[in-house]
């Protein structure tokens, strides 16, 4: 069961104003969707998974006066997740490349929805020229920076980046949804 | 599930409005407030200061730095909230910056050879500067607080801004203290202070803004 976008905003607006039921509930499935996020992201060492989600609710919360209302609420979390997994990827010293997402990733793709997402994104991926596939499974998938993956295949680091564009410009063609198909 | 939201929840006070800006006024307010005491204390108020009061300079003096404070205050208050920009509104800075510049490039090319060293140099530009940082750190300690409990993600331009609105503020104190008149002193020795401000904003920000 997932709690769509604008009832996590007003649970937060509620919470704000010291419904603290209201905020429980908002924690409660905030720590619910934290958790894949921060175990896809942290790869090998996923056991610090928890720790992350925790260390983030903590943020949530005593920074919860700097959400501003006219946004949307899941980019501000989002950008609290993303600072705190930064941080800890400077803490263990490895270069952090994790990009700017606009906070619907959050909530999109988590792993009860995930099966059905990655079905249709393979789907989509196999119509795509094998060497663009590739490049986007090192790259948008596991996570690989753009010159390790153009230093793998002898490509300089442009062109790279260009086949990846291009490629993701088709998938996101081929994924879009028809507007009068039934969910 | 854990513990954590029952416990984060359990007696909840609501958020007053305006949190951010309140904050930040509060650091601000406070730390100007410590600039000004010293520069009264320490520096005392320029002695002629009811006849300055009748001059455009005094006045001019005073409104640059807080318009370049007013700028990077609202600057602020978007970098206090995470992965926000303030791009937009430090356009603005452009404004006085500008202003100042261009009065000062007419009243030096106005003015007879003879007297460009006094609105130049003054007799003061030596201490300016150095003055000017120092009034500006009580109110760069004040923001350093209230960004502290805030959510800055960009750490050392937000540090960069609340540099750059303390040296504001602390060019303002200075001013009552200050007896200089050029136009050309005011864009040149005072900036350098309110640049040196903000540049050490942005040296501690990425140190002291760091969320624990």
């Amino acid at each position: 069961m997932r709690t769509p976008e604008p009832d996590l905003k007003a649970l937060m607006l509620a919470g704000l104003a010291g419904d603290a039921a209201a905020y429980r509930t908002l924690l409660e499935s905030l720590e619910r969707e934290l958790a894949p996020f921060f175990r896809r992201r942290l790869a090998g060492d996923a056991a610090e998974a928890p720790d992350l989600v925790q260390e983030t609710l903590i943020a949530i919360h005593t920074r919860r006066g700097t959400y501003d209302h006219s946004q949307p609420f899941a980019a501000w979390v989002y950008a609290i997740a993303r600072h705190k997994l930064v941080d800890h990827f400077r803490r263990r010293g490895r270069a952090a490349t994790i990009p700017i997402e606009d906070g619907g990733a959050l909530f999109a793709a988590d792993e009860s929805a995930g099966a059905e997402a990655r079905h249709d994104l393979e789907n989509a991926l196999a119509r795509l020229p094998p060497a663009t596939q590739s490049l986007i499974r090192d790259i948008k998938l596991r996570e690989l920076s753009h010159a390790e993956a153009a230093r793998s295949r002898g490509m300089s680091e442009t062109a790279a980046k260009v086949a990846v564009h291009r490629g993701m410009k088709k998938l996101a063609n081929m994924l879009r949804p028809q507007k009068d198909t039934p969910p | 599930m854990s513990e954590l939201p029952r416990q984060l929840s359990a007696g909840l006070a609501a958020v007053p409005p305006f949190f951010v800006p309140r904050r930040l006024l509060l650091g601000l307010g406070g730390g100007v407030l410590v600039s000004i005491l010293g520069v009264v204390a320490f520096l005392h108020l320029r002695p002629d200061l009811l006849d300055a009061m009748g001059t455009a300079m005094f006045w001019v003096k005073l409104a640059y730095p807080l318009s370049l404070a007013l700028v990077a205050g609202l600057a602020a208050e978007r970098l206090a909230r995470p992965a926000a920009t303030a791009r937009d509104r430090l356009v603005w800075l452009a404004l006085p910056f500008g202003a100042v510049a261009l009065a000062a490039i007419v009243q030096f090319v106005t003015a007879a050879p003879h007297s460009r060293d006094a609105i130049v140099m003054g007799g003061s530009a030596r201490v300016c500067p150095f003055l000017v940082l120092a009034a500006s750190l009580p109110p760069l300690l004040g923001l350093i607080w209230a960004m502290r409990g805030l959510a800055p993600t960009r750490l050392r331009e937000t540090g960069a801004v609340i540099g750059l609105a303390a040296g504001g503020v602390g060019a303002f104190a200075y001013a009552w203290h200050c007896t200089e008149w050029g136009a050309p002193f005011l864009a040149f020795w005072y900036t350098l202070g309110i640049l040196a401000a903000a540049a050490l904003g942005a040296l501690l920000g990425p140190i002291l803004l760091r969320w624990k």
